[in-house]
């Protein structure tokens, strides 16, 4: 078996190569803002079906992780919030995806977990609530927490603006949300970045994730980046 | 007269202490903004890794990367700071958010919040609801004091499913501003022109008077 010796793929096919029927998958984004466009695009053209989708909306408004949902290659989603997703909506409604609502607290952390070895921990988010339902309680100081689960990933698939040779990234705004988490709960984590620099570009004391948690990268330079709710103000009068 | 949303907003805006970290939830909360008043060094939250969170962008200024957890565009102050899930989940969870400014479907007298589902209803999903209803230092909600239905939002026990127990410290709604204990809800503070009748009337669980 050849392994390449740079994180970098040329293609959008090669930086998904392994993907399977049956992955489980954690994917970037908070709704569309983060979101890795071409690898999403990618995973529905590698064909791969009966994907477990670990995301915190799973897409909206028919675009990003939509798209998944549309195909039918989604069998189970782990999620913290639907809202008006229509396609996810329907999908649970008919029984064709199975969902686990999380809350986003609780996702996050469970990935988090995951990446840092600890294989479950203890929480006071969701005590009393239907989230609490067959989870192991304890009392600590008089207040009670649940017991929640690390959360594993076959591939975390992420969008960061830059990175260098080596894999370090850096992000733009919040569109970085849950991306470095998700890189370190996953075996393969493949990085969408919009610039790919050598090794030295990013000072080591800006990086946002280091280098060993990504293990390729795939440069795209074009993205839609759509708004969800584009809101403004309007701009003072400039003066006569 | 009742309670306005700008005015439920307004007063909600006078439980803000200068200097602290405050989240505000999605709907009505949101209004609050508007009301800090300049110079009071008050950090907005948004749950999606942004801490200094300023207005909507001027016209043409609007980043699709840069969003609240409403996921409208808005921007960043000087002094602000962006971060990933991880760590703004456990700035709330871990009690460094001061405030957290919610909505509400049902909140009972002993502080339960009931935010996330209606019973029947489809689900939308819980967010970072039941983060910030458990983490936050403390919790006011703003709502309408009784559903579209005229049935009590405010009652001895929630029966729509629970986003968090003994959570919620103080409530504002268009008739009153109230305080959660577990003998029923002490009122603060009453709308102009509403007598004490109607607002026990409008109200589920036992209403204290000071």
């Amino acid at each position: 078996m050849t392994r390449p010796s740079s994180k970098r793929r040329d293609t959008i096919a090669q930086a998904l190569d392994g993907l399977t029927d049956g992955a489980a998958i954690m994917v970037g984004g908070f709704g569309l803002c983060g979101n890795p466009e071409a690898l999403i695009q990618g995973v529905l053209d590698a064909g791969a079906r009966d994907l477990t989708l670990i995301s915190n909306n799973s897409g909206n408004m028919g675009k990003g992780l939509a798209l998944w949902l549309r195909a039918g290659i989604v069998r189970r989603v782990i999620c913290s919030y639907i809202g008006n997703n229509e396609d996810l909506h329907r999908l649970m409604a008919a029984g064709a995806v199975e969902v686990e609502i999380t809350p986003q607290g609780t996702l996050v952390e469970r990935m988090r977990a995951a990446g840092a070895g600890i294989p479950a921990f203890y929480t006071p988010t969701g005590v009393g609530t239907v989230v609490a339902d067959g989870k192991e309680t304890r009392e600590i100081n008089g207040r009670t927490y649940l017991l929640e689960h690390a959360l594993h990933a076959d591939f975390a698939l992420i969008r960061a603006q830059r990175a260098d040779a080596f894999g370090n990234l850096r992000f733009w705004r919040t569109a970085r949300n849950f991306s470095p988490v998700m890189a370190t709960a996953a075996r393969v984590t493949v990085a969408e970045v919009d610039h790919l620099l050598p090794n030295g570009a990013i000072d080591p004391d800006d990086v946002h994730l280091p280098g060993l948690y990504v293990q390729r990268l795939v440069e795209v330079t074009q993205h839609e980046d759509p708004f969800e709710y584009r809101t403004t103000r309007p701009r003072p009068d400039a003066g006569a | 007269m009742t309670f306005s949303k700008q005015d439920i907003a307004r007063r909600a805006a006078q439980e803000i202490p200068p200097g602290s970290v405050v989240n505000l939830g999605i709907g009505l909360p949101t209004l609050v903004a508007d009301f800090i008043p300049p110079g009071s060094d008050v950090w907005l939250h948004s749950e999606n890794g942004l801490l200094g969170m300023g207005p909507f962008p001027f016209e043409g200024d609007e980043d699709p990367q840069l969003i609240n957890a409403g996921k409208q565009t808005v921007t960043v102050l000087p002094g602000g700071s962006t971060f990933d899930s991880a760590a703004s989940f456990a700035m709330i969870r871990g009690g460094h958010v001061d405030l957290a400014i919610l909505g509400a479907m049902q909140v009972s007298q002993h502080g339960d919040l009931a935010n996330w589902a209606i019973p029947g209803g489809r689900v939308m999903g819980i967010g970072g609801a039941m983060d910030l209803a458990s983490g936050a230092r403390r919790i006011l909600v703003l709502t309408t004091h009784t559903t579209k239905d005229n049935e009590p939002k405010l009652v001895a026990a929630c029966d729509y499913p629970l986003t968090a127990v003994r959570a919620v410290a103080r409530v504002i709604t268009d008739l009153a501003v109230l305080d959660c204990t577990p003998e029923g809800f002490r009122l603060v503070e009453l709308a102009p022109d509403v007598s004490l009748q109607q607002l026990r009337q409008a109200t589920g669980a036992p209403i204290l008077t000071p």
